[in-house]
């Protein structure tokens, strides 16, 4: 699977795709295929404040409860509302089914991430 | 994904693991078990089997084997169920408790004829089954009492295409093998193999024994897929196994019933006859006092899946109870459980609360199964 070159990606399966001081958060394929068939995904409201590594929400395949953690420390400025009844594009597409937007407290802190080859040297990794 | 107390090399395997694995099966630990848990996705796996037929490796069960004539009378003291109420070739759910009245396991206690019996047990509590079974009446006068869980490659085909699928496989005419009953017929060219109408679905369905070398459970399992892929047949893991079960509300060991639990507070009662003779555990129930909680069957009504473990609160906020099994129902398209609550709310249409990772989320309670498959309008008479 190809992971997105523009993308960012941390060891929790998460991505985020920052083009300045707005960036876009969503799981990775590898993590909807972990997951199974997604039915619930549990987001925050716009406003809330995003910690870097701390949980801001979870996805729930039928069989398990997966936490969300930020990517990076920010602000989320929009929640993408169509995952509320059809959390099922993230298993068909999780590398474009972003699940919000955060304003980013230092656009710096996403060079701390994976690359995309990183990551997928890490799944390859995790998978074995 | 969290691992299980073992690691892969120490779990046990059924026959058909190099198949699940062939098939791209997500494996998990499941008591014990490398079992598969989904193949192409527990919605669709689960779907198939409300709709069509789908195929299940049971393999890991365990097949407990009485012989003699005082087999009767040891299952008699060891399960709560009327055994001597069974015809040749019939089988009945039951379950065998400790003296306190809680639960050992669940079982189907299958007679053959009146020298000999199957009991089919839970794979978690196999090796606990079988020296509980030992410890109880392996004294008792002329019966033999034997494992044979090793022996038989056990597969669940089950759902409305089930029968047309076992029928491309089989001369035995499978209308005539009534619900819970079973009969023993050539399958795949194999002589005497055991057919069972039985499953853990809620569906029709068929579970069949044979031989467990691998060669010949691998060339059953691809003569089945073969010959239900015309119905839509899929193969099914653990994970639509256990919605399949949770929709029509059939109990798992371990969630609805365990030692801890109380036959009276499981709803399971009348599977158990305490007019027959003493059995392990009557003396308990008939002098037991009225449960403080049952079992009862949840809906979601505001947003929020309830899961094994999760506390039930009254509306005040107040823990009272707890999920027993809890999950997404595919085919009614709600968030379902099962849940011990004290008895003042065990009213369908009560309503509670499921505390979903910290969060009040309310549920009501309704009556069960969830699902029950809609009856065939004319049954084949007696």
């Amino acid at each position: 699977m190809a992971y997105p070159a523009s993308y960012r990606y941390t060891k929790e399966h998460e991505w985020i795709e920052a083009g300045g001081k707005i960036g876009k958060v969503g799981i990775t394929d590898y993590a909807q295929n972990t997951l199974g068939d997604i039915v619930f995904v549990d987001l925050p409201k716009v406003g809330t404040s995003l910690e870097r590594g701390k949980v801001f929400g979870s996805v729930e395949s039928v069989k398990a409860v997966s936490d969300l953690y930020s990517p990076v420390t920010g602000i989320v400025t929009e929640v993408n509302e169509e995952l509320a009844a059809a959390p099922e594009k993230i298993n068909s597409d999780a590398h474009g089914a972003w699940l919000l937007k955060v304003e980013l407290a230092d656009a710096k802190e996403v060079d701390g991430l994976l690359n995309a080859e990183d990551y997928e040297k890490f799944v390859k990794e995790e998978t074995h | 994904m969290s691992a299980g107390p073992l690691s892969p090399a120490a779990l046990r395997k059924t026959a058909l693991y190099g198949v699940h694995r062939q098939l791209g099966a997500k494996m998990v630990d499941f008591g014990g078990w490398d079992m598969p848990v989904e193949y192409s996705g527990i919605t669709a796996e689960h779907m198939a089997v409300r709709t069509a037929v789908g195929l299940f490796d049971v393999s890991h069960m365990g097949d407990i084997q009485f012989r003699g004539p005082g087999s009767l009378a040891a299952i008699q003291a060891l399960s709560m169920n009327d055994a001597s109420k069974l015809a040749d070739g019939q089988a009945q759910y039951s379950a065998m408790l400790y003296p306190q009245g809680t639960f050992v396991d669940d079982v189907l206690v299958h007679k053959f004829s009146s020298n000999d019996y199957l009991l089919v047990i839970n794979a978690g509590t196999r090796e606990k089954d079988y020296q509980w079974i030992r410890s109880q009446v392996g004294s008792f006068a002329g019966v033999h009492i034997s494992d044979y869980s090793d022996y038989y490659t056990q597969l669940a085909i089950q759902g409305p295409r089930a029968q047309d699928t076992l029928s491309k496989l089989t001369k035995v005419d499978l209308s005539t093998v009534k619900n819970y009953w079973f009969t023993w017929g050539t399958v795949c060219d194999l002589p005497n193999v055991l057919i069972a109408r039985t499953g853990y679905t809620g569906e029709d369905g068929f579970e069949i024994y044979i031989p467990s070398d691998e060669p010949t459970s691998a060339r059953v399992w691809q003569e089945v897929m073969e010959a239900g892929k015309p119905f839509g047949l899929l193969p099914c893991g653990l994970g639509a196994r256990n919605t399949l079960r949770l929709e029509a509300a059939m109990a798992l060991y371990g969630h609805e019933i365990s030692e801890d639990i109380s036959l009276l507070e499981s709803g399971l009662e009348r599977f158990s006859k305490l007019g027959k003779s003493d059995f392990l555990g009557s003396q308990a129930l008939l002098a037991a006092q009225p449960p403080k909680r049952k079992l009862v069957g949840l809906e979601m009504i505001e947003r929020g899946i309830a899961r094994d473990g999760y506390k039930v609160l009254n509306l005040q906020g107040e823990a009272v109870g707890y999920v027993t099994s809890g999950s997404p129902s595919p085919y009614l398209k709600k968030n379902i459980a099962l849940a011990y609550v004290p008895v003042a709310l065990t009213a369908p249409g009560t309503e509670v609360a499921v505390e979903v990772r910290g969060n009040p989320v309310k549920a009501k309670v309704v009556p069960t199964p969830f699902y029950r498959r809609a009856k065939k309008p004319v049954e084949k008479p007696v």
